[in-house]
């Protein structure tokens, strides 16, 4: 099918409100009187509020009510950004109060400070003395796990969940092995570091219900949690998204929009807003799980894999948030990647006192790609099989069906991802001229991995897009999504939809700055890569539908004149047309305003689709990583570094582009840098802000080179595949197989540290 | 957000002692980027403050030579004027370097080197190389003036000889320590901009035919203060420039210094970087290159 809009690098309609500073964030938003919370945190990393004294606080000038466990509900509610599951067996552990008494980790939320300025709810913040019943604490799974451990939540055992998922006969798988290999690894905690902290405030409105205004990737489920954390009719909260300033998961989850209502409930419904601090993101909002894995796989002599056994264990931190999802998901990854008949996924979810785990970019694959692809590099340098052919041979094919996922996928280009990057990257020639210049105290080496995904959630969760498409006076659409615009540009992407599927200029379709429950159709929001695959198909339809009403409606009002049928019509560049010879009916302009204003004949056209979602389709890709190691310093260079995806039709090229190059940088700091730590002595965060967490800047990125295989996947609703989360995959362990390559010893656990290296060296460890 | 209680600009030196000598709770402020840190961290002794302005006090501006030759910067100078400026570039282009590798554009232009050294932190990259270049540090206070070499002016972590009614209103630079000298500053740290040094190596080197007629080796982050590699400086004196005489003057620079584990980096890591640092940047201050 010819395309006319989508495909092409169109401009995202609200780039020039962004750069100019036109466009309206959550703080940028005047209110005629607001309050200020602030949180009180505590100072001890496992144990219980004993007692609290609020009396100085109080006295701070500007305070004006302050909130403790005993102010706030006694529910427990769940936080994850999951859509509601109808099934009990799979709903999420509600494990949070909106303040608590037993404290889970260093910096949980005690009390809060309602103030008329900031800096005087921080102030009364330092005058609350609070005494505590202390417990030891666990910044790591093996401690929390180990016997007699004091329970982080009652009657857990500090385990969320331990599942074994699988395929085929394992003992079977490894008897059949010519060989076998086995490995460890484990990730560190990062942080999405999204450019806009959370931040949120409400109200009540003048009809009496609440609304929360958020920079939030969920605004209909952030509805539904404050609904279950008050214990009152969801109905009875609205929740407006504004402009987002980026969310890479940390906002598909809820964090202090229960609080901010509570905070306004407290003082009368006045607006009060919670504007956390950068210290406070890193350390109290959303992290990456940290996983451990132990990985065993049987292979024939000629590289084949006869078994895999993989055991994962994952560290979710004080509160379940997205919980054992996570960690399962690397299951169906792994299956979705090699093809692996005989095959034993373990993972285990713990509970320790370090920062929540929840969502973040890639939803635990990037960890299980780490240990895959790292995995298959030893691999490679043990039997000496070539790296590509090592994978190729084993990747999944077009039609296969993955045993743990049950789902067929239609499309899989790894073989020719591989194809074009050796030729984008000139593999061979550098491959070539690093063999040839060895030595010295600078080292060069190249490294590939490879990744699978997902498009959305299904089968694990529903899925489900809104779209409502109006056709307005002059023949402009309005169009109003459910799925929610946090940065990534999709209100961009389903406005190209919309105009190639009617047929009228992208500059005719106008998207929506705001997402409001009371007004957005229904749509789970920006998770899971799901939006271009999941919402696209709901926005497909209403356009399909309006286009055919538009049809339909012209063949009505010139009937009497002409004698074309509506089969013989189409929509053009804004104008309806003959079929036959191109000729022009009518203008989409003059049609609407038939529509509108015909006294006998008029009604307004408008599209309003719900579309469940029952597929999914795997995108895939791969990262070739070429660095120089400074082997007297550990210092790693990275000189080039390429990504080539297969995401199935690419909708809009250069904002495809900038989403891949976002995720490289992501995973250039993953595999490199980024690490949250805690100190051991009192479990308080190290380095929980931008100085000492070492997130790269712009220097530290070399030039980031993207390339696509563009195949149609026949499912994607324009062939399309996800492409939000890819990108940041595979990043990690090309670079680090790189680092291999370059000095010949064996470094594992990322982020690959220069201290880490000079470490390696001075042990000379091998591989 | 700022808890401060008052503020107050200062336009001359002598205006500047005396509010200080007045008022015991007030705090010498000058570009803010170390000062608002701690503020806004609410860290003791820096809320609620009464601060003190200098960043307008023109007796503070300004590098030049005095009538010996010496270079005088004043200690309001900017990191970006410090990095930019025409005698520091001619005559003690290390500093430059290490000015210019502070923070970003942004810190750059309103940090000054005076705030980096009366901070008193070991990781100031300005404070290796004048430590290299043995810089000397003028104050004025309610008993009037008074100079100090740079390492008495250092005490500890945070900690220097400025009473809290004197400014500091210099730094001054010998003419005998950079006359005839090539220098170099390599701050080892983990990002390229906007980053802490995990350890800083200044070194001053003059040469006397193909042999070191004199050597000076100072580091941040391998001790409390800055400090000096006196061991290796004096070996190194009278030695040609080898790759064997290199290694041992890496490995002399070790008797000086006291790095230690932290969790920013293991005492092996910051001992390897004492090591190789003044030999890469002995190379490079003799254009060896790297």
């Amino acid at each position: 099918m010819e395309h006319k809009v989508i495909g092409k690098s169109v401009e995202r309609w609200d780039a020039i409100a962004k750069v100019t500073g036109r466009a309206n964030y959550t703080g940028d938003i005047p209110q005629k009187e607001l309050l200020y919370g602030k949180i009180c945190r505590a100072k001890i990393a496992h144990g219980k509020v004993k007692s609290m004294d609020i009396s100085e606080a109080l006295k701070v000038p500007g305070v004006v009510k302050i909130l403790t466990p005993d102010d706030v509900p006694e529910i427990s509610f769940p936080t994850a950004g999951h859509p509601y599951s109808l099934d009990s067996r799979y709903v999420d552990v509600a494990d949070r109060r909106i303040l608590t008494r037993n404290v889970r980790l260093y910096g949980d939320e005690i009390a809060a400070v309602i103030a008329d300025s900031e800096l005087a709810a921080e102030i009364a913040v330092s005058k609350i003395k609070v005494e505590y019943e202390e417990y030891e604490f666990y910044l790591s799974t093996e401690e929390a796990l180990k016997e007699g451990a004091v329970e982080i939540h009652e009657g857990s055992k500090n385990i969320i969940a331990d599942t074994i998922n699988g395929t085929g006969d394992l003992e079977a798988g490894f008897k059949d092995a010519d060989f076998i290999v086995e490995d460890v690894c484990a990730t560190p905690i990062v942080q999405h570091c999204q450019m806009e902290n959370q931040i949120a405030y409400a109200y009540k409105d003048v009809d009496n219900r609440w609304v929360c205004v958020s920079s939030t990737q969920i605004p209909h489920i952030c509805r539904r949690i404050l609904g279950q954390a008050f214990g009152m009719p969801w109905g009875k909260f609205r929740v407006i998204k504004p402009f987002i300033g980026g969310g890479f998961g940390n906002k598909q989850d809820i964090t202090i929009e229960p609080l901010a209502v509570a905070m306004s409930m407290a003082v009368g419904g006045k607006a009060v807003m919670l504007d956390l601090h950068r210290e406070e993101v890193f350390a109290w909002t959303r992290v990456r799980h940290a996983i451990s894995y132990k990985i065993k796989m049987g292979f024939t002599k000629d590289g084949l894999i006869t078994a895999a056994d993989i055991d994962a264990i994952s560290n979710n931190g004080a509160y379940a948030s997205h919980g054992h999802s996570v960690v399962a998901k690397g299951g169906g990854i792994t299956t979705a990647l090699y093809k692996i008949p005989n095959f034993r996924y373990r993972s285990r979810t713990v509970y320790t006192n370090t920062a929540a785990a929840g969502a973040m970019r890639g939803y635990g694959t990037p960890q299980i790609i780490y240990a895959l692809e790292t995995f298959m590099n030893k691999v490679s340098m043990q039997t000496g099989i070539d790296q590509f052919e090592l994978r190729e041979k084993n990747f999944t094919k077009v039609n296969d069906e993955n045993p743990l996922l049950h789902m067929t996928q239609h499309s899989m280009s790894l073989r020719e991802c591989f194809e074009k990057g050796k030729e984008v990257f000139k593999w061979d020639e550098k491959r070539k001229f690093i063999d040839e210049n060895k030595g010295g105290d600078y080292v060069k080496g190249l490294g590939i991995a490879a990744f699978a995904y997902t498009s959305g959630a299904y089968p694990k969760t529903m899925e489900i897009g809104g779209c409502r498409l109006i056709l307005n006076q002059d023949g402009s659409i309005k169009m109003m999504v459910g799925a929610t615009e946090i940065g990534q540009g999709s209100d961009a992407v389903f406005s190209q939809m919309v105009a190639d599927t009617v047929g009228v200029p992208y500059e005719w379709i106008i998207a929506d700055a705001v997402t409001d429950t009371d007004i957005a159709p229904f749509d789970t929001g920006a998770y899971a890569s799901r939006q271009t695959f999941v919402s696209g198909m709901a926005v497909k339809k209403a356009a399909l539908e309006l286009k055919g009403k538009i049809l339909e409606a012209s063949y009505h009002f010139s009937k009497r004149t002409n004698k074309v049928t509506v089969d013989d019509m189409d929509i053009v560049d804004g104008n309806i047309i003959q079929k036959h010879d191109g000729q022009i009916i009518e203008g989409l302009g003059d049609l609407a305003l038939n529509t509108y204003y015909n006294m006998h004949e008029g009604h307004c056209l408008t599209a309003d689709v719900s579309n469940r979602c029952t597929k999914n389709a795997y995108p895939y890709g791969i990262t070739m990583a070429e660095v120089e190691v400074d082997k007297k310093t550990g210092k790693v260079e990275v000189l080039s570094i390429l990504n080539v995806h297969d995401s199935g039709r690419i909708i809009n090229p250069i904002l495809a582009e900038g989403q891949v190059e976002g995720g490289m940088a992501q995973g250039l700091g993953y595999g490199l840098a980024e690490e949250l730590k805690y100190d051991a002595k009192t479990g308080k965060p190290l380095n929980n802000n931008l100085l000492d967490y070492k997130m790269p800047t712009s220097m530290d990125v070399p030039d980031l080179s993207v390339a696509f295989v563009e195949i149609d996947d026949p499912v994607g609703p324009y062939g399309n595949k996800s492409l939000g989360e890819p990108p940041l995959c595979s990043p990690a362990p090309a670079l680090r197989n790189a680092i291999i390559d370059a000095l010949g010893i064996y470094v594992k656990d990322i982020p690959v540290t220069p201290q880490k290296i000079i470490e390696a060296l001075s042990e000379n460890r091998e591989v | 957000m700022y808890q401060i209680n008052g503020y107050f600009e200062a336009s001359t030196i002598k205006e500047a002692v005396d509010y200080l000598k007045e008022n015991e709770n007030s705090q010498i402020i000058a570009g803010g980027s170390d000062v608002l840190i701690k503020t806004r961290e609410r860290k003791s002794g820096y809320v609620d403050k009464d601060l003190v302005g200098i960043m307008r006090i023109t007796e503070l501006h300004g590098i030049s030579y005095d009538e010996s030759g010496n270079i005088l910067i004043g200690s309001t100078a900017t990191f970006t004027e410090v990095e930019k400026n025409e005698i520091i570039l001619k005559n003690i282009s290390s500093l430059s370097t290490a000015v210019g590798s502070i923070g970003g554009p942004q810190i750059r232009n309103i940090g000054t080197i005076g705030g980096n050294v009366a901070n008193g932190a070991t990781s100031a990259d300005s404070a290796s190389s004048l430590f290299a270049m043995d810089a000397i540090i003028l104050i004025e206070g309610p008993a009037g003036k008074r100079e100090i070499p740079i390492k008495e002016f250092y005490l500890g972590p945070g900690k220097v000889a400025l009473n809290r009614d004197e400014l500091m209103t210099h730094i001054k630079i010998e003419k005998k320590n950079f006359e005839g000298y090539k220098g170099h500053y390599i701050k080892f740290s983990q990002r390229k901009a906007m980053d802490i040094a995990t350890l800083g190596c200044s070194i001053m080197v003059k040469m006397d035919g193909n042999k070191i007629g004199d050597l000076k080796i100072a580091y941040g982050v391998a001790g409390p203060t800055p400090i000096r590699a006196t061991e290796a400086e004096l070996m190194a004196k009278g030695m040609e420039i080898t790759t064997e005489n290199l290694d041992k003057i890496g490995e002399k620079c070790l008797e000086n210094a006291s790095a230690r584990d932290s969790w920013r980096a293991s005492k092996a890591f910051r001992q390897q970087l004492i090591r190789e640092l003044p030999k890469r940047a002995i190379k490079i201050a003799l254009g060896g290159g790297e």
